[in-house]
């Protein structure tokens, strides 16, 4: 369990807008060790999501070096980023990012659809899925028809489906009342004490401090610890 | 990602999105249709007078003398008659006249003629006979009827030896023909027959404007040809005062409108694909700016830019194809429709069909290029911020 899951070194990622450059990333150092469960922290702008989308190899560093699972990311193409993408990494973004017209078990097949998986064995994997967040009955749901908290659990089971190693969370629970961000955080810890690695970003202490361990962001600086 | 899901996928797309779909397919299905009805019925009225044509005998010359100054009489008939290849030769006066018959009455084309018409035309007697050459001497005021006509005129009896008036004169009826069917609205079946000098007095005139020939065989045809050609120049200086054109020659004056006209169709035809693929490029990008946030989901989770351009591009291509699925058929609904109307033939020709439908798919294909490479371009960070 000391494996290192995520290990990041001096990676930038800098904005120009109109001859201003934002330090969105700055020289940031981080190892995340396999089965952690990390929050990152930080005030608005300080560069929380522009460091999940690198972990998440939707972005690319302007310098310094990204391994992920073992394998160096920081100069792959954007193919072999999807598939990284597909196989290692599952995301759960605050505002869900369901697909409206496909039902729940059809959203939480998505990820199963890019590997080329046979439609009944993805439906079985779905349908497992959807059975882990406990919303089997609603499976054929459209995501009109669920509330928020079942939206983001059939998210959270979507992130699940192609067992990846890493889950990352932006904001899970910014779009939910406190009652249903307890129970997304409980799913999350549990999905956690079975072995997964989980990054949870978010601006609020108090699901921040569910996490094992925080870091803080500010400016694009990397700090261990709350600093607030 | 599997090509079957992707079509899957496609027809989910296009069913939650049916209206606009619709819009979007109609000018592949007008496209389509327009080319596939207006083939089929083009064909069939070609073919129908190509039938009629045939059905005339190849070894028919029509004359006909356009100068009305240099009047063309029975005598030059006479020598045109005696060219070599020339078998017999039929004058034509013809006119609308109204039949009357009692209560029945029809207004019908009537035609002077002698009594080897019969034979020049491929026609026969069902009941009776046809003129004479005594009834010609005579000026006898007979008429002999066409089938249809005679069915009009006296219901189910029997014609023959029964009077019918024609411009308040009795005429006696001396025979019918059998049916011959319609031929570019000339059909003898509508038509009636009386002797050429009974039809000049008549119709007051005494000169000919037209007349048939007919050649010895197929191979004496343009023999026959050069012969009544070299009569009519030694009473008519100008060449343009009459014409000589056998049924080869209209026949191929026909196919050539025909193939004018085929490639007139399949101008428009390729011009309203060619807007239905416009159609299907703009409501495609439209899709794409619309979609940029599934769009940019889909990449999250995993789908390459292949995955992206293919999805866009079989809904573009299955957007088309179901067009042309549609266009076929309500093409050939419409020449049916047509058929049934109008009586008139219709020709499917199943190659033009399978290009029309094939030509309107590569159409959803091309145009839906463009936009399923935008769509595959886009950043997914950018495309998952959009609302
Ligand atoms: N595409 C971009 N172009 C220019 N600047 C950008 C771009 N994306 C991010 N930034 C800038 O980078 C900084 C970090 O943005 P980021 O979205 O990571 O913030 P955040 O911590 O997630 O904030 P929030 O809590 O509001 O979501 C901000 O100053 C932002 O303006
Ligand atoms: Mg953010």
């Amino acid at each position: 369990m000391t494996e290192a899951m995520i290990t990041m070194h001096g990676i930038e990622k800098k904005y120009e807008l109109g001859g201003s450059v934002v330090h969105a990333l700055d020289h940031i150092d981080l190892t995340i060790e396999t089965g952690a469960f990390v929050s990152i922290i930080g005030p608005s702008g300080s560069g929380k999501s522009t460091l999940m989308n690198m972990m998440g190899c939707l972005d690319k560093p302007d310098a310094g070096q990204y391994t992920l699972g073992g394998s160096r990311i920081d100069r792959l193409k954007d193919r072999e980023l999807a598939d990284i993408r597909n196989q290692k990494i599952g995301f759960i973004f605050q505002n869900f990012n369901l697909l409206g017209k496909l039902t729940a078990v059809e959203n939480v097949e998505l990820p199963l659809i890019y590997r080329g998986v046979k439609s009944k064995e993805r439906r079985t994997r779905a349908m497992e899925c959807l059975m882990r967040v406990g919303l089997e009955e609603r499976a054929a749901h459209l995501p009109s028809q669920l509330s928020g908290g079942q939206q983001q659990r059939v998210a959270i089971a979507r992130a699940l489906a192609g067992e990846p190693q890493i889950l990352l969370a932006d904001e899970p629970t910014g779009a939910l009342d406190s009652k249903t961000s307890e129970e997304i955080m409980r799913l999350l810890t549990e999905l956690n004490d079975n072995g997964r690695t989980i990054v949870l970003i978010t601006h609020d202490l108090h699901v921040a401090r569910k996490a094992k361990r925080t870091v803080s962001i500010r400016d694009g600086r990397l700090q261990e610890g709350e600093h607030i | 990602m599997n090509f079957f899901t992707s079509i899957k996928m496609a027809i989910r797309n296009i069913q939650g999105n049916k209206l606009r779909s619709f819009l979007t397919m109609l000018g592949i299905i007008i496209g389509v249709s327009s080319v596939i009805a207006l083939l089929a019925i083009g064909q069939g009225s070609s073919k129908s007078v190509s039938d009629s044509v045939n059905s005339l005998g190849t070894n028919l010359i029509t004359v006909t003398i356009t100068n009305t100054d240099t009047h063309f009489t029975k005598s030059n008939l006479n020598e045109v008659k005696e060219t070599s290849g020339v078998k017999s030769v039929a004058p034509i006066l013809s006119g609308r006249e109204t039949l009357v018959n009692g209560s029945n009455s029809s207004e019908s084309s009537i035609t002077g003629t002698t009594s080897s018409y019969l034979s020049i035309r491929k026609l026969s007697v069902k009941e009776g006979r046809f003129v004479t050459s005594i009834d010609e001497q005579f000026r006898q005021k007979v008429v002999v009827l066409g089938s249809d006509l005679a069915d009009t005129l006296f219901e189910n009896q029997s014609a023959v030896n029964k009077y019918v008036l024609i411009d308040g004169q009795r005429y006696l009826v001396v025979g019918v023909l059998n049916s011959k069917g319609g031929s570019m609205g000339q059909s003898s079946d509508d038509s009636a027959f009386i002797p050429f000098s009974t039809a000049q007095r008549l119709m007051k005139t005494t000169y000919l404007t037209q007349f048939y020939a007919q050649a010895n065989n197929q191979n004496s045809v343009n023999w026959a040809m050069a012969g009544i050609k070299r009569v009519l120049s030694q009473t008519y200086s100008d060449s343009d005062d009459y014409s000589v054109v056998n049924q080869q020659d209209v026949m191929d004056a026909m196919s050539s409108v025909t193939s004018t006209m085929t490639l007139l169709l399949a101008g428009i035809a390729g011009i309203s694909l060619l807007v239905g693929g416009i159609g299907i490029m703009n409501i495609m990008l439209v899709s794409v700016t619309e979609r940029t946030r599934e769009i940019g989901i889909r990449k999250a989770i995993g789908a390459r830019r292949r995955d992206i351009m293919l999805q866009f591009l079989i809904e573009a291509a299955v957007l088309s194809m179901l067009g042309g699925i549609i266009g076929v058929g309500i093409g050939f609904a419409a020449s049916e429709i047509y058929a049934a109307a109008t009586g008139g033939t219709v020709v499917y020709s199943f190659p033009i069909m399978t290009a029309a439908f094939l030509f309107s798919a590569l159409v959803g294909i091309i145009f839906g290029v463009f936009p399923a490479y935008k769509a595959s371009k886009l950043n997914p960070i950018e495309a998952l911020r959009n609302e």
